[in-house]
């Protein structure tokens, strides 16, 4: 169990993490969610020990392990480098942290192989790590986290610098492989659909702040403010100012007002100036049979991937992204209709906390 | 223009290594001969010259001097730079940039300025006359360049390498000798050989801080020029030898000694 009090971290009178507090369970998955520079590795180091707080305490098992050096914790870390010590055996690698715990030589042999059978390394133990690929270069960082039986296994964006099909791969395999070990596991990434396959909890992280903690599938259906929202979604949120006025939510589109009906537990909202949020892909070309926000938008560039399109739209001030399934054929500078289901809509007040969630997620759908 | 390019090269060479066959060709000659007129090439081939330096003590003595003081120098510039490089790589403390710098400014005042209150301090001591007193002065310029040149090959090792091993339950220096001086081992061959060069070739503090019992092979040439007269076959064949210890080094590090040129930082 690490358990993070009130923890920041100020450099330089910079502050880089301000009042993270967490419960990480033993067993659990536990995901580090924010953009570049939000704090992940920061917050990570401060986890391992290899840097202090500023202020605040950080307790493994109730315990305060602020004193204590980081060679005395149980902590394993895998970084987004390829990190190795290029002077020994893939073998020495991981053999490296059980050595200097002192364990028998037959016992480090079998754990060593035990590992490196599970991350296919066998061929390559009598080799060194540079003169491996990348992908086998992480896999034996990994394996070397693996034996120490750490309380405590950090991941640092372990999957970043490796190619696609890899990170598939070892995407589906990490979770498991510590699974058993009855670990705290954190794993920071920068990408939500990451921290969505992997499941477990996450935290969101913006500027050296949590933002949510709690599960990854509550978080993304239920983001508590904007910012979090905002983290929790690639590609980029699409947001609007809004006004809500009895049941009816009104836009402004090319000048005039556009409005749609709201459902009745939105309707309950106090009438006052809201920001609306929809994700990429619940924003349609074109309407079915139900009742739909619509407004105009001009299309300033497309991407097709093959399986969909990402269609770049600005509609007066609003710079949005739409997500059409298939190949969707649309030009530069072309004027289209956008349409959005009520029921798909976020609402954050003007302090930015999450006011309604989309209908379907709040039954459950 | 292959041509062209291969013999600008092949003459180059040639100016370079002519000093050098003049030299080698001297020591094989008699001092006559030397005198007497315009060779090629030793006519009266002759040993004599290095016979003399082998056997006489006070020349051979002269280059146990040398090696005693260089080696020594050597290995105190190199020991101490060690954990004065990995500071100045790895933490930020208050005018670390100044001290960095400051330490190679040191560089830039001749050692003659150094030579008077060296004679003072090394003589109240007790250490004039022996070659720790070379090996420490020379420490004065060899300690700042040994820690140039290491820290710009630390700096190149990933800060990653030495937290996975602390991670892993290496104490300090335990992973230093284990794991971080393999991986600069290029960087200490290349700043021990800078140490070594210059402490080999630095004539002035050496000659100044000895006077009979540890007397550099530099100052032991300088003398024979002196008083026996000309005694040039002599001088060349120890000319000759001074330079062979510092080839045999430079064969060793021949791979390294660009990047040692570029301070590590390449």
């Amino acid at each position: 169990m690490l358990e993070l009090k009130l923890v920041n971290k100020v450099v330089r009178r910079d502050s880089h993490i301000s009042n993270v507090s967490l419960l990480l369970e033993r067993s659990s998955l536990n995901v580090l969610l924010g953009p570049t520079l939000s704090g992940k590795t920061t917050l990570m180091r401060l986890m391992a020990g290899l840097d202090k707080p500023t202020s605040g305490d950080i307790l493994i098992n109730g315990k305060s392990v602020l004193d204590v050096p980081v060679r005395k914790r149980n902590v394993a870390m895998v970084y987004q480098q390829f990190i190795n010590y290029p002077g020994l055996t893939v073998y020495e690698n991981i053999a490296s942290p059980m050595r200097l715990a002192g364990n028998t030589k037959s016992d480090i042999d079998r754990r060593v192989r035990e590992a490196a059978s599970l991350l296919r390394l066998e061929p390559y133990l009598d080799r060194t790590p540079l003169n491996l690929s990348g992908g086998q270069q992480q896999r034996t960082a990994i394996a070397r986290a693996l034996v120490k039986d750490a309380e405590l296994v950090l991941l640092d964006e372990p999957l970043a610098n490796l190619d696609y099909k890899l990170r598939e791969e070892l995407r589906l395999e990490l979770p498991k492989i510590f699974a058993e070990s009855g670990a705290v596991f954190v794993y920071a990434t920068t990408e939500p659909q990451e921290a969505l396959l992997l499941g477990g909890n996450t935290a969101t992280l913006s500027e050296g702040r949590v933002t949510q903690f709690n599960s990854t599938i509550e978080i993304y259906n239920k983001p508590a403010d904007l910012v979090t929202a905002r983290t929790f979604a690639d590609p980029p949120l699409n947001t609007m100012n809004v006004i809500k006025r009895g049941r009816e939510l009104q836009i402004k589109s090319n000048g005039r007002i556009k409005s749609v009906s709201l459902n009745d537990r939105a309707s309950e909202l106090p009438d006052d100036k809201y920001i609306l949020a929809v994700r990429a892909h619940h924003v349609l070309l074109s309407p079915d049979n139900q009742s739909k926000l619509s407004f105009n938008a001009i299309v300033s560039g497309s991407e097709i991937t093959g399986s969909e399109t990402f269609i770049h739209v600005q509609s007066g001030e609003h710079r949005w992204v739409v997500l059409a399934p298939g190949v969707c054929r649309v030009a530069n500078g072309d004027n289209i209709d956008l349409f959005i289901d009520p029921d798909r809509l976020y609402l954050f007040d003007k302090q930015q906390k999450l006011a309604h969630e989309p209908a379907k997620i709040a039954a459950g759908a | 223009m292959k041509g062209v390019k291969l013999s600008v090269v092949f003459v180059y060479i040639l100016f370079l290594m002519l000093p050098i066959y003049w030299l080698l060709n001297m020591s094989f000659k008699t001092t006559n001969e030397i005198l007497g007129g315009f060779s090629w090439y030793p006519k009266n081939f002759t040993l004599e010259s290095y016979i003399t330096i082998f056997t006489d003590p006070t020349w051979y003595n002269g280059y146990i001097n040398s090696l005693t003081y260089v080696v020594l120098n050597t290995i105190i510039s190199v020991s101490f730079a060690l954990p004065a490089a990995y500071a100045f790589s790895r933490y930020r403390f208050m005018g670390d940039k100044h001290l960095f710098f400051w330490l190679l400014s040191n560089r830039m005042a001749p050692p003659a300025v150094f030579v008077l209150p060296f004679v003072e301090l090394y003589s109240a001591m007790q250490l004039f006359d022996t070659p720790l007193a070379v090996a420490l002065a020379h420490c004065l310029f060899n300690v700042p360049l040994a820690v140039w040149i290491l820290e710009g090959f630390m700096s190149n090792v990933p800060r990653e390498i030495d937290e996975t091993a602390y991670i892993d339950g290496y104490s300090f220096p335990h992973f230093f000798v284990r794991i971080f001086m393999p991986l600069i081992a290029a960087g200490i061959g290349v700043t021990a050989f800078f140490c070594f060069m210059f402490s080999w070739v630095e004539m002035l503090l050496a000659k100044n801080l000895t006077s009979v019992s540890a007397k550099p092979i530099v100052a032991v040439m300088t003398r024979t020029a002196s008083t026996s007269g000309y005694e040039l076959g002599l001088l060349a064949a120890a000319g000759v030898l001074t330079i062979i210890p510092g080839a045999i080094v430079i064969w060793f590090v021949r791979k390294y000694i660009a990047k040692g040129f570029a301070l590590g930082r390449v």
